[in-house]
């Protein structure tokens, strides 16, 4: 298909023009290799030697991925699976369907990201065939099973896998299927023969497209718009039925003399457009099939590859890159023949004006006269962005210039951001670049998407230029592009660390909104240490800075940092981090060099001591000793729980006096308890009784029997023995109830189980109601003799 | 009890009717925000909320999801939220926040709020100045008054106590007025107000000043209620502080009793969950054993559960048709009655264990020391061990309290050492608690030297007796000072015995601290509307060991006049509204006591929950469970006198 054959066509056909001369020299022919385009006129990965494979097994299938204008971004020899498919997602990474049901993601530089799996009942059936479709839901993977079922996942960002039920009497495989997308709800529609089905994710239904011509014969090929819009089917019989996806409505139908099935068969229609074409291509000829009864036929020179887009279809063959569409309104208008529209008189004028003839007045004129003027120039100035060749664009631009001239109020936004639009999209669609954007791709695809694909592209500096000449703001712009460069820069593994960051900073600088940090993070990610602190002497956030040496265990370094921003809270963050994750010997080392840091941990404590501190200033002033003497002593006491706390190592602020002293009993610390009970002056009553039960808790007898002697009990022996006999220790017990005082040692013998004692001592004391309450312990079958000696005792008392 | 075993006590007016009003207003103002909404309650307004409403009633005025009012917002998608608070500043600025962070992520909402029981004017401002007073629309829910039984109703204002007594905030006076009107416009004029204490004044003073704003058409109907009495808690501290002995009140010490109702954990219903049991005259176990003494309680179950098996054992030998009498007519009462009669004894049994210990009966022992006023140092030196031991902190404050309200005030060394004692114990930061209970009077340092008693003996050896009266209010004023020793010798509040207080036939109020405090408010509703000691049903009308003389249905506070002037005057006594003389006042109805205002809800008001610093109160309008054997006395009396 050469551009001289490409006449102007009528209206409502497409219109081709070669984007580029492919720059690939393949030796292969197209049919040998495994394609997938993406769209957007995004890359072309191409496998070769995939079918070879049994022949020759030394030699590798090889994966190669081109830019649109056929230059080569990179290649490796495929080493994994056999494969089934390749396709693109929506961010441009290519996915590598295996024939085990394994997917494997690479990105852009052929660079292995990571792959992910289709289930077990793809893994033992087989990949028999596979799509790649996109839905609102992002990419998605559609696999057709050997054992003729569907699997399929609508976002493999967020992978659920989806087994569609299975279609009754389904022997083969299906001559043609595709994925639709309806009211975000992915199905499958399949062909059988003369038969369609619907698979949903409960249900399989036959369906019939509407109007659909009775002699229609067995389908053989469909295809889905771009948009998920439109279905065509076509049939053995050379019908092709054109209607919407849901099947509720035809839209056309087209009879053609082809009857041998085709390679492949696309949409070719433009968003909002009622025209509506699909491009069906065989081995040396293409047809494109309209509402008209006539199609129109080229010839292919070689063997072609048709990737469907937004507004057209692109055209790949081994030499030539083409691109098909419909015409645009507005250049219809202005470029048919003859033409009458204010758009061609305008462009006419201008022409006239510049050979500097009269004419130039009279188109002019005409146009004024019917009060058209604006209508002329805004379609040259729509025209234009539909012009691929800059020349054309140029003059429609200039046509648009020249009619504004005689507008008094049109709005120059247009104009110019039409000017802009044209300025970006020759530049990306440079033989160097290779994006083949139309306008109305580029309006659909926008501004930062496009920005994205440059730095995925890594082409950083036109992306900044491009920042730049729009004017977007540096943080949206420049500074976040100049941040994937960086992260990218770290990567490069042959330069020295001290060369990068000097690159680095020499090309960010101080741009805003540019965080070296974030880099730092990535370098540190890619294993160089080193190159990251040296990246975070840049950050002049201490705040940013200080978590990821955390992070990196620089800890030292850390601290210093946190200490030279002065920002106190982050001192506290890394001294806490350091506690946590050094040994307090380490620790406390730590700090001693860092006196900032120690002191400030200390504040911590001393911060309160200080609100204390004023408190008691207050309290003298109101005369309210007590309160004062209360504060002096907490204060005190705050000090020294903050020594017990650092010495060992265990919480001790903010408890009461009473659990301090207890809690230093309960670890053995007995020194320090002692020391405690003398310098704040606990009575020695609440001391003894403090002490007897947390040596009870902590089960210390020999302790408890130690005190016990250490001097005359202030509270006596009852609460020895009471204490342990609640703590089931009756054998200790024992040994203090002798030494409980005569008015209650029957009490405590009672108490200890020791009936015979018991009654004896209230023998002793001649006491009845204590003898009662002896007898009131006895059971009568264990301890008859003693009952028997208490009975004789109290009767002896009451003859008294 | 009393009433309840008395042919002539007079019905108690159906308290069922304020439940009903409340519903209505309730459901109206729901309905006044059509559609569905979510309704965010203020966590202490759900317990009486549902015992007015339950969810299946909000849910059919179309509220959509329940949620507590708290520090989180709710992450809720419903376009209309409804507020149902009390009227805090804390819960304005919360729901201001919520208002604030929809405006600001773009979400238009309705919101509406609905105060209980009233607005304050505070709360308005607080949604003025967090800029969301347009945004919501205000409204009132008049729930005054919740009746807890036939014969309790409560305003269920926890913060009325710190509020006013500590913090000297008057305007829930306001509301205690409103609930007295509304209790005026349901049960007819009241045939005789009396009241002690300014707040109780105050608060009787507004209520009329309302009265004649609204000419309420209340006027020649019958009056249901013959007296109110209004008291300040702080004339009577000391039965709030004694230990419970009766089975309701150590129901409430043990398991809480909320709004009516207890939560019986799984040691009780020796199941492994919860029950929730209403705790009222409905309960006929309950009904009959609340208001015994403990020690006989156990006794009475267990000759209960013996009726309860013979009534079962009537089975055998039946016949057919009585067969079929038995389970029709009796089977399920039975039933209820086996249900409720387990579930007591679990409870006691919950009791038995907490309250037999040691520790216990010393405490009780010290506590009637200390009311008895012997051996204060021993009761002193108890109450250090008990602040050393760590036994618990509020019983050991509210020993304390005890201490410094009959003794005066505690000795200056005493109370240092207390003092120091309790901070070791249990932290510094509780001076402040010390700071504000010596604000409200509950735990005073004598001032060193003269103690005022004395200087007031010594000024009204100078002047008339009268003069010596106003002198003494304004000392009183000054310093709260509780007179409890000269009131309790005026009142015989300590009855003197020889030998053994009979607790199972118990001759005065005593019983229900074990015979060792009749409570002073209800001392002076039976001293003020008894003509003589009644007899009480299988008691003996014993010689009533009250030096003062009685006289019938008394006109005013005559021959009380020193009591009052101990208990810090401001009394006051009206005679009713209605036109009918103090005779007839009570005509046909008992004289019904309401003790509103401070005869706080004992178990709520006690200030010995928790320290003081967060003290909680709500007062009753009527005795509370505690207090109810006096209450329902004082009803049985006042029948008997105007019969």
């Amino acid at each position: 298909m050469s551009r001289e054959a490409q006449p102007w066509h009528p209206p409502g056909v497409g219109a081709g023009f070669e984007l580029y001369t492919m720059g690939w020299n393949l030796k292969e022919d197209l049919r040998d290799c495994m394609v997938a385009a993406a769209p957007y006129g995004g890359p072309i990965a191409l496998l070769k030697n995939h079918a070879r494979k049994e022949k020759s097994p030394g030699a590798r299938p090889l994966l190669e991925i081109y830019s649109a204008s056929g230059l080569l971004l990179a290649s490796i020899p495929w080493k994994s699976g056999q494969l089934v498919q390749l396709g693109w997602t929506a961010s441009e990474d290519l996915l590598c369907i295996q024939e085990d049901g394994t997917v494997l993601i690479y990105n852009l530089f052929c660079e292995f990201k990571r792959h992910f799996s289709m289930g077990n009942e793809v893994l033992q059936n087989h990949v028999l065939e596979a799509k790649v479709f996109h839905s609102e839901f992002g990419t998605g993977v559609a696999i057709l099973t050997g054992s003729h079922r569907f699997s399929l996942a609508t976002n493999i960002e967020d992978l659920k896998l989806r087994r569609m039920p299975e279609v009754p009497g389904l022997q083969k495989p299906p001559s043609c299927w595709a994925v639709l997308s309806q009211d975000r709800v992915t199905i499958v529609l399949l062909a059988v023969g003369q038969d369609l089905y619907l698979l949903d994710n409960t249900s399989c239904s036959v369906v019939t497209p509407p109007g659909l011509s009775p002699s229609a014969g067995a389908y053989v090929q469909m295809a889905v718009s771009f948009t998920h819009r439109c279905l065509a089917l076509l049939t053995d019989t050379g019908y092709i039925w054109m209607g919407l996806a849901s099947l509720k409505e035809k839209l056309c139908e087209f009879h053609c003399s082809i009857r041998s099935p085709p390679k492949q068969m696309v949409w070719c229609m433009r968003p909002r457009s009622r025209q509506r074409a699909v491009v069906v291509a065989w081995d040396r000829q293409l047809l494109v099939a309209g509402s008209s009864s006539e199609g129109i036929q080229f010839v292919l020179d070689e063997d072609s590859y048709l990737v469907p887009e937004l507004d057209g279809v692109r055209i790949l063959s081994r030499s030539s890159h083409e691109f098909l569409q419909e015409i645009p309104e507005a250049s219809q208008e202005i470029f048919k023949i003859a033409s009458m529209a204010p758009g061609a008189l305008l462009l006419e004028a201008q022409k006239e004006y510049e050979k500097e003839s009269q004419k130039a007045d009279e188109y002019l004129r005409e146009i004024k006269e019917q009060k058209l003027l604006p209508e002329a120039v805004s379609q040259c100035i729509e025209a234009a962005g539909h012009e691929h060749e800059p020349d054309t664009q140029k003059a429609l631009l200039r046509a648009a210039s020249f009619g504004k001239c005689f507008l008094d109020k049109f709005p120059p936004e247009s104009f110019v951001r039409m000017c802009q639009d044209l300025r970006v999209l020759n530049a990306i669609r440079d033989y160097q670049i290779g994006i083949p954007l139309t306008f109305t791709q580029y309006k659909r695809l926008t501004i930062e998407v496009l920005l994205d694909r440059l730095v995925l592209r890594r082409l950083y500096p036109l992306a900044i230029r491009m920042c730049e000449y729009l004017r977007l703001s540096e943080i949206q712009g420049v500074s976040r592009i100049l941040a994937h460069w960086a992260c990218y820069k770290v990567q490069q593994k042959d330069k020295s660390d001290e060369e990068v960051a000097q690159a680095i900073n020499h090309k960010l600088g101080d741009t805003p909104g540019i965080s070296y940090s974030e880099i730092a993070a990535r370098a540190y990610d890619c294993g160089r240490t080193e190159l990251a602190i040296k990246l975070l002497e840049y950050e002049p956030r201490s705040g940013e800075q200080v978590p990821l040496l955390l992070k990196m265990k620089r800890s030292k370094l850390a601290l210093s940092k946190a200490i030279e921003s002065g920002d106190t809270d982050l001192v506290y963050t890394v001294v806490l981090h350091l506690k946590n994750e050094l040994n307090r010997g380490t620790f406390f080392m730590t700090l001693q060099n860092q006196p900032v840091a120690l002191s400030l941990y200390r504040q911590r404590i001393e911060g309160r001591v200080g609100a204390l501190q004023n408190a008691l200033d207050e309290f003298y002033k109101a005369k309210n000793e007590f309160a004062a003497k209360a504060t002096e002593e907490q204060i005190k006491l705050l000090r020294l729980q903050r020594h017990l706390q650092e010495d060992f190592d265990k919480p001790y602020l903010d408890l009461s006096l009473h659990d301090t002293v207890s809690n230093l009993i309960l670890d053995g610390h007995h020194k320090r308890a002692e020391q405690l009970y003398r310098e704040f002056k606990i009575p020695d009553k609440r001391y003894w009784w403090l002490k007897i039960s947390a040596l009870a808790n902590r089960g210390d007898w020999e302790e408890m029997e130690k005190f016990s002697k250490s001097k005359k009990s202030p509270i006596g022996y009852l609460p020895f023995v009471e204490i342990a006999v609640k703590h089931h220790n009756r054998y200790e017990a024992k040994k203090y109830a002798p030494r409980v005082p005569p008015e209650q040692r029957v009490r405590a013998f009672v108490l200890v189980g020791d009936l015979d004692q018991a009654a004896d001592a209230a023998i002793e004391h001649k006491n009845e109601t204590e003898m009662n309450f002896v007898l009131s312990k006895c059971s009568a079958s264990t301890d008859a003799a003693v009952a028997e000696k208490l009975n004789r005792a109290r009767a002896q008392l009451l003859k008294k | 009890m009393a009433a309840a075993g008395r042919r002539d006590a007079p019905e108690a007016p159906d308290f069922g009717i304020l439940k009903r009003l409340a519903r209505d207003q309730l459901i109206y103002l729901l309905e006044q925000l059509p559609g569905k909404k979510d309704l965010f309650i203020e966590a202490d307004l759900m317990s009486p909320l549902d015992r007015i409403a339950n969810v299946s009633i909000l849910k059919q005025h179309e509220v959509d999801k329940l949620y507590k009012v708290e520090t989180r917002p709710a992450p809720s998608a419903s376009d209309q939220f409804c507020f149902l608070v009390r009227p805090r500043i804390r819960t304005m600025r919360y729901i201001a926040d919520i208002v604030n962070a929809d405006k600001m992520s773009g979400r238009s909402r309705k919101y509406k709020i609905i105060f209980s029981p009233q607005k304050f004017y505070a709360c308005e401002m607080v949604l003025e100045e967090e800029g969301v007073f347009g945004d919501v629309t205000c409204d009132e829910w008049s729930f005054y008054l919740l009746p807890l039984d036939e014969d309790i109703i409560s305003m269920e204002l926890p913060e009325f106590f710190r509020d006013y007594f500590l913090e000297g905030d008057h305007r829930w006076i306001n509301s205690v007025a409103r609930a007295l009107q509304l209790l005026n416009s349901l049960y007819g004029p009241f045939g005789r107000a009396y009241g002690i204490g300014r707040c109780a004044k105050m608060s009787y003073e507004l209520w009329r000043d309302l009265e004649e704003e609204s000419e309420g058409d209340g006027q020649g109907r019958k009056p249901e209620i013959g007296s109110i009495f209004l008291m300040d808690r702080d004339t009577d501290y000391v039965t709030a502080l004694c230990s419970q002995v009766v089975y309701e009140g150590l129901v409430d010490d043990t398991f809480r009793i909320k709004c009516g109702s207890v939560d019986f954990g799984p040691d009780v219903t020796s199941s492994d969950k919860s029950i929730k049991v209403l705790l009222n005259a409905q309960d006929k176990v309950f009904s009959q054993i609340r208001n015994e003494h403990f020690s006989s309680v156990f006794g009475f179950l267990s000759q209960k559960s013996r009726n309860l098996q013979a009534q079962y054992d009537r089975r055998r030998g039946m016949d057919i048709k009585q067969m079929k009498n038995f389970v029709s007519q009796e089977l399920k009462g039975l039933k209820q009655e086996h249900r409720l009669l387990s579930l007591h004894i679990g409870a006691c049994e919950s009791i038995m264990k907490k309250k037999t210990k040691q520790d216990f009966q010393e405490m009780i022992k010290a506590e009637h020391s200390l009311l008895e006023g012997f051996d204060i140092r021993e009761s002193t030196s108890f109450i250090e061990e008990h602040i050393d031991r760590q036994v618990s902190p509020i019983e050991s404050l509210r020993l304390m309290c005890l201490l410094s309200i009959t003794e005066n005030g505690l000795v200056p060394k005493d109370y240092r050492s207390l003092k120091t004692q309790y901070l070791q114990s249990y932290g510094p930061e509780h001076l402040l608690t010390f700071h504000n209970l010596k604000r409200i009077g509950l735990l005073t340092e004598q001032a060193a030297g003269e103690t005022l008693t004395a200087v007031e003996s010594r000024v009204s050896k100078l002047v008339t007796d009268r003069a010596a009266g106003k002198i003494t209010d304004a000392f009183n004023s000054l310093a709260r000072k509780s007179n409890f020793r000269a009131i309790s010798k005026k009142l015989g509040l300590i009855p003197r015995l020889d030998g053994e207080y009979d607790l199972k036939m118990p001759r005065d109020m005593a019983y229900v601290f074990s015979g060792a405090y009749v409570p002073l408010s209800c001392k002076i509703i039976e001293q003020v509307s008894a003509a003589r000691v009644s007899p009480r049903p299988g008691g003996s009308p014993a010689a009533h060991p009250c030096p003062v003389p009685q006289v019938l249905e008394r006109r005013g506070w005559q021959g009380l006049e020193e009591v009052l002037r101990l208990l810090n005057g401001h009394e006051f006594s009206v005679s009713g509204s209605a036109g009918a003389g103090p005779g007839g006042a009570g005509r046909g109805c008992g004289s019904h006591s309401l003790c509103p205002a401070q005869t706080a809800r004992r178990r709520t008001a006690r200030p010995r929950r928790r320290s003081a610093s967060c003290s909680p109160c709500s007062w009753g309008a009527a005795p509370s469970p505690r207090s109810r054997p006096c209450g329902s006395w004082a009803r049985s009396e006042g029948a008997s006198s105007s019969s």
